[in-house]
């Protein structure tokens, strides 16, 4: 345990030192907290689906929850179950083989069901394209809200994709 | 035939690995597969490729079956032609357990199917195409779209006193790839697994079919996101053959320093999740945050955080500069130091140690039976690593020291992650030290139609292989991307056997293997 502990001290708190962190982004996250509560009320319920990616956008998911991002400590968190999430966080592009359970996904979602689409698959398909396995974009399958491209979007993109799905959803 | 003879029978492909090609028929490539079993080599990869539209040989070629063994020597690659898709080929899975979903795939993508007492069951294919449709034959139109059925997979169902089934997937609780799995249980024990796999399957072998070299490297690269240098150098390694083109020194080195980055992100990544599936959250963040700063390194050097698009047919795309050498060795040290101490940490925790020890454990000789391989196999004794068995430039001047471990747990599969990371630091010091200075990239030039080249790298999860066939015009025919994981998989099956179903996010994620990579 003390072991432990030391460890944490030297190490310190790494939330918020992130170098390609823009001004413009630093001064919305203080009203980021205030935006999510006021549209649902509480922290924001992420699930996140993926729908048949290359997995290169999970990685940067993934980076989205170690401490240097500290999404918990704005108000997001990543859920088990869609009946529990705000946000569906799709990556793609949506396989043949998915679509079927990507809609039992979203129908699963209580409003206000809002989904962002991840990575240039999750735009349009990307270099997978459309064919007789692959849907294309995510918007070919479910209403999106908005598009994060980027192959993968880094971690930054996708948080700054989420809020403006949350503040966009505000302004509806 | 004798397998002994075969480096002087069968022609070596030109370019940077022991590998040789020849042409059999049904009873050499029984044979040959079965000498190679008992002189203790292994199966690596078989795949289908569709000729009935071979404008090189004018003459109707049919279908051939390919498939990739390792041996003493070198990898031993053999051709058995088809004449007609009816015609069934030599059933391996006695020999080598993997081939059966190697096999099954070639049946759903070619309608070539193996002897009739095997495994007929579907694999690649769901509902999203019909049964008697092949979407790798060159006559199928990729933008077919058929009305989806239902899957309808016959699963094998346990009976008995107590016992029932828990379906999970494909999606799951939390950030992983869709798949699905059947557990079996008594209680709380697994009494059987069942991987139901394909989610993903996304039509990537046949996107390849008819793109430029080049481009082919892009897509190469995104097989599986997480190995993205891996299968970039093998696919570049396979079109250098086929264009005879050696890449400059500089950039086989800057290839191999991208390989061991990949290798200590993954690494780091996964040490991060073991602890934390050990109900050690600490870990996590730890583990995560050093990962960051490898990935924000990258960011900074190469451009990309994850390495994609640099390594291409022909060299690399991104040079480092003094102060990038400076900037990389600061990194590393304090990488190795903080891990160190983790690792202490991981290895005093009583509480992490009871999850790890004895849990899904393959025992050493089970790993040799199904072909276990990569990371989880040298934690079984399974002793390959291509890079220092067949180590070309620049491995061969670097003497890599290959881990391993017996006891073929999650603890095995950690302490492996731990060690392999030191290793792959010092190779990273070794290279900086020593590059060369020199051009980094040059002209790829042309390929020959109607030839293969294969390109074998091993990856942090495994060997990766990549075969490229050429058509016209320096476009590919038809390529096959072949992911450890394939043989991983179904040992998964085997090391949950036993545990109890809280461990299985342990044991799973300690192989940490691929839907993509497998799905295509
Ligand atoms: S956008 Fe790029 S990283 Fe994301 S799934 Fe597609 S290919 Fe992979």
């Amino acid at each position: 345990m003390y072991q432990i502990i030391k460890q944490m001290l030297r190490t310190g708190i790494k939330s918020g030192t992130t170098p390609q962190t823009d001004d413009a982004l630093r001064n919305q996250i203080q009203d980021i907290n205030a935006q999510i509560l006021n549209i649902v009320g509480r922290a924001l319920a992420i699930r996140h689906v993926d729908a048949g990616s290359c997995n290169g956008c999970e990685l940067e998911i993934h980076c989205l929850n170690n401490p240097y991002y500290n999404i918990e400590g704005i108000g997001m968190h990543f859920v088990a179950s869609p009946r529990h999430a705000d946000m569906l966080l799709v990556t793609g592009p949506v396989s043949r083989h998915m679509e079927m359970a990507l809609k039992r996904t979203y129908d699963a979602t209580p409003d206000p069901k809002l989904v962002v689409a991840l990575g240039d698959c999750g735009k349009d398909g990307g270099i997978f394209g459309e064919s007789y396995a692959s849907c294309g974009g995510i918007s070919k399958v479910l209403p999106v809200d908005v598009i994060v491209p980027g192959c993968p979007p880094p971690p930054l993109a996708i948080l700054q994709g989420i809020l403006t799905a949350v503040s966009r959803s505000k302004n509806a | 035939m004798r397998l002994d003879d075969f480096p002087k029978i069968f022609a070596q492909l030109p370019g940077a690995m022991p590998i040789w090609h020849g042409t059999v028929d049904a009873t050499g490539y029984r044979a040959l597969c079965k000498q190679v079993l008992h002189g203790g080599g292994k199966l690596l990869a078989l795949w289908g490729e569709d000729k009935t539209q071979d404008s090189v040989s004018q003459k109707a070629a049919g279908y051939a079956l390919h498939v990739a063994l390792v041996t003493a020597p070198g990898l031993l690659v053999l051709s058995l032609p088809l004449a007609q898709a009816e015609v069934r080929f030599p059933d391996l899975s006695d020999l080598f357990p993997a081939a059966d979903r190697m096999q099954r795939s070639v049946a759903d993508m070619f309608g070539l199917r193996p002897d009739a007492e095997s495994d007929q069951r579907k694999w690649l294919r769901h509902g999203s195409w019909p049964q008697d449709a092949y979407p790798l034959r060159k006559s199928f139109d990729p933008h077919t779209s058929y009305a989806t059925e239902a899957d309808a997979y016959p699963f094998v169902s346990v009976t008995g006193d107590g016992v029932h089934e828990i379906a999970v997937g494909p999606v799951h609780a939390g950030t992983i790839e869709p798949g699905h799995f059947r557990f079996s249980v008594v209680g709380e024990k697994v009494l059987r697994l069942e991987e139901r796999l394909a989610y993903k399957h996304k039509g990537t072998e046949k996107r390849f079919e008819g793109m430029s070299l080049q481009l082919g490297a892009k897509l190469a690269g995104r097989i599986s996101g997480d190995t993205t240098v891996a299968y970039a150098w093998a696919y570049a390694q396979a079109a250098e053959s086929l264009c005879l083109c050696t890449p400059p020194e500089r950039a086989l080195w800057l290839r191999a320093l991208l390989l061991e980055l990949e290798r200590i992100h993954n690494h780091l990544g996964d040490l991060g999740y073991l602890g934390n599936d050990a109900a050690l959250a600490f870990g996590f963040a730890q583990f995560w945050i050093l990962k960051e700063d490898l990935l924000r390194m990258n960011e900074t050097l190469f451009s990309h955080r994850y390495l994609m698009d640099i390594i291409v047919p022909g060299g690399v795309t991104r040079d480092l500069d003094n102060a990038g050498l400076l900037h990389m060795a600061d990194t590393l040290r304090h990488i190795e130091d903080e891990t160190a101490r983790l690792k202490n940490i991981y290895d005093e925790h009583a509480g992490v140690q009871d999850r790890f020890l004895t849990t899904g454990r393959v025992a050493p000789d089970l790993a040799a039976q199904l072909g276990l391989t990569g990371l989880a196999g040298r934690a079984s004794s399974q002793a390959w690593d291509v890079r220092a068995q067949f180590p070309t430039m620049p491995y061969e001047q670097l003497d890599v020291n290959m881990v391993t471990h017996r006891n073929g747990d999650v603890a095995a599969r950690v302490t492996m992650r731990f060690e392999e990371i030191s290793e792959s630091i010092r190779l990273i010091r070794l290279i900086l030290a020593r590059i060369p200075l020199g051009e980094t990239l040059t002209e790829l030039g042309k390929a020959e139609a109607g030839k293969l080249g294969i390109g074998w790298v091993e990856g942090w999860r495994g060997e990766v292989m990549v075969a490229l066939h050429s058509g016209d015009d320096n476009r590919i025919h038809r390529l096959h991307p072949h992911d450890p994981s394939w043989q991983n998989w179904p040992v998964l099956e085997h090391a949950i056997i036993g545990n109890i179903v809280p461990d299985f996010p342990l044991i799973n994620k300690s192989f940490n293997l691929s839907y993509s990579g497998v799905d295509l």
